[in-house]
């Protein structure tokens, strides 16, 4: 089986992890259009290459950010989200 | 056409032709042009060439035609879904199979043999009422069956009452069936190529010509066409493809497996599903199961089989035909699908002039593309969307519109 290293768990069995959906920036909620609130919730970049990720190792309900080529089925890289988020981006 | 085949075995001698010519040279423009040549996009050209007379019309196709999910699917057809707007589309989808051998030309072996569909769970027993009723109310062959009427229409189903998950009930399709795949995109391509459509293969769009809103054109990989109407046609690429003309699609796209065991003597005549058990299966007329099931857990635009999906399909149909425990596998393979957040496919305008979208059929555009291929080639020869696949259009998303059939869609296709 497939192999995924989670940041808190180590390597562990991919049957154990559950996919979010691609890291994305929800509209502001004063002033977006519903137009663009309704492109946030349905529309996906369905990107053909390299992403970023929320996933989730279920056992213990750790929620991290992984990067992967969609392409190749590769796993590039697995962290914690406050890397990505420590970055001054969520005040 | 009825004395076909009669004439042609009294015939004293049978030149080979082949079925489909390559057309020389790209032209430079096309009334028409369709990416994609799936069964979509094959049936698309072959109406609109048919029936409303344009046959300045190009496929341009990647690879081969057929070789995308067209020939990669389980061959599933029926319309138990649970919308009145599904019901009415996909059985517009399975009455135009019962003529289409004749009208090709081209043995599609469909048989109407009934779909089973199993219920495990009082919640899904619910759904299943809704779906008979509104199946009836549409017009279909369908109704809720017991434990009785289900051990008479597969007598060698294993139904003991205390187990994991005991067969409650069912749900009875008289309509559903099969038909041969491949011969579906060979047929409508054969046909439309007859009519003066041009099929280019191994051709690939690397983008889509755009002036002032309007599609004017793609670019390939043997140079750019210009064209009156672009159609895209391309299952699980959809999003990469619409991505060329600016548009974002409410598309997410995962690997869906299926494999298939040695022949065994015929034992199975209708179609077995169970969504609670992940797992559905039919025998082929050459003996062979086709055994399909739930798509790949995260998104991936890579066709490549697991053992872990094979394993569970196997564990899942060993509990409904434990039997079967000593047959090996012959064929396993994935395809790449489209899949949109309410389980039914986008057809209709872009927002881009002149650039339609024939896309989201995810597990379950198989059966669709007789209907999709009639209603949508109606829709760009007039310009107007036919009422029957109006509820399918992009814009539902944005006024919350759904149409959902993940239940009735998930695990059956
Ligand atoms: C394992 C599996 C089982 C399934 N089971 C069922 C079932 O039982 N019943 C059912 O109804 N449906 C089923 N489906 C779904 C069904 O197969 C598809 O929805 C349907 O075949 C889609 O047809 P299509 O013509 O749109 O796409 P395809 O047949 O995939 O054709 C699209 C074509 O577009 C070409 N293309 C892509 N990008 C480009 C480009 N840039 N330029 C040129 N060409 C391009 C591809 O090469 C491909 O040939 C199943 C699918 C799979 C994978």
């Amino acid at each position: 089986m497939k192999v995924m290293r989670c940041p808190l768990n180590g390597e562990r069995n991919i049957s154990e992890f559950t996919c979010l959906g691609e890291v994305s920036e929800p509209p502001a909620p004063d002033g977006a259009s519903d137009e663009a609130w309704a492109a946030h919730l349905w529309n996906s970049n369905n990107t053909a290459g390299v992403v970023r990720e929320w996933w989730c190792h279920v056992p213990t309900s750790y929620w991290f950010i992984a990067e992967r080529n969609t392409v190749t089925d590769e796993i590039l890289r697995t962290y914690a989200a406050a890397e990505l988020f420590a970055k001054g981006n969520n005040e | 056409m009825p004395f076909g085949l009669l004439k042609y075995g009294f015939r004293k001698r049978y030149p080979a032709g082949p079925d489909l010519s390559w057309p020389s040279d790209l032209k430079s423009h096309y009334d028409v042009i369709i990416i994609g040549g799936g069964g979509h996009g094959l049936a698309i050209a072959y109406h609109l060439a048919k029936h409303w007379g344009i046959r300045d019309v190009c496929v341009v196709e990647k690879g081969y035609i057929g070789g995308g999910n067209t020939a990669r699917n389980t061959m599933v057809i029926r319309s138990n879904y649970i919308t009145p707007q599904s019901v009415r589309f996909y059985k517009a989808a399975v009455d135009l199979f019962g003529t289409l051998s004749g009208e090709l030309g081209i043995n599609l072996m469909y048989s109407q043999r009934g779909q089973l569909t199993l219920a495990h769970s009082d919640a899904t027993i619910r759904t299943f009422r809704l779906r008979a009723e509104t199946g009836k109310f549409c017009g279909t062959r369908i109704e809720m069956v017991d434990r009785a009427q289900i051990r008479e229409i597969v007598p060698s189903l294993h139904m003991p009452e205390d187990a994991r998950y005991p067969i409650l009930g069912g749900l009875w399709h008289e309509d559903g069936g099969t038909a041969r795949h491949d011969a579906l995109a060979w047929g409508y391509a054969a046909r439309a190529q007859r009519l003066g459509v041009e099929v280019h293969q191994r051709t690939e769009v690397t983008g889509i010509q755009i002036e002032k809103g309007r599609a004017t054109g793609v670019e390939t990989t043997r140079g750019a066409i210009g064209a009156g109407q672009v159609v895209q046609a391309v299952s699980g690429l959809s999003s990469v493809v619409a991505k060329m003309a600016g548009i974002v699609l409410p598309i997410r796209t995962y690997p869906l497996q299926a494999m298939v065991t040695q022949p065994l003597k015929p034992f199975l005549d209708p179609l077995v599903s169970s969504a609670g058990l992940h797992v559905y299966v039919s025998q082929t007329a050459r003996g062979e199961l086709v055994i399909g099931g739930g798509s790949d857990p995260y998104e991936l635009y890579a066709a490549r089989p697991t053992l872990e999906i094979k394993e569970g399909l196997a564990m899942h149909l060993l509990e409904l035909f434990p039997f079967l425990s000593n047959v090996r596998i012959l064929r396993q393979w994935a395809g790449i699908t489209d899949i949109t957040p309410d389980y039914s496919p986008i057809m209709g305008k872009s927002p881009v002039e002149n650039y339609w979208l024939d896309a989201g059929w995810g597990t379950y555009g198989f059966k669709a593309t007789p209907a999709s291929g009639k209603y949508m080639a109606q829709a760009i020869a007039t310009g107007t969307v036919p009422e029957i696949i109006a509820p399918f259009g992009l814009d539902r998303f944005a006024t919350m519109d759904l149409i959902n059939e993940m239940g009735a869609t998930a695990a059956s296709h």
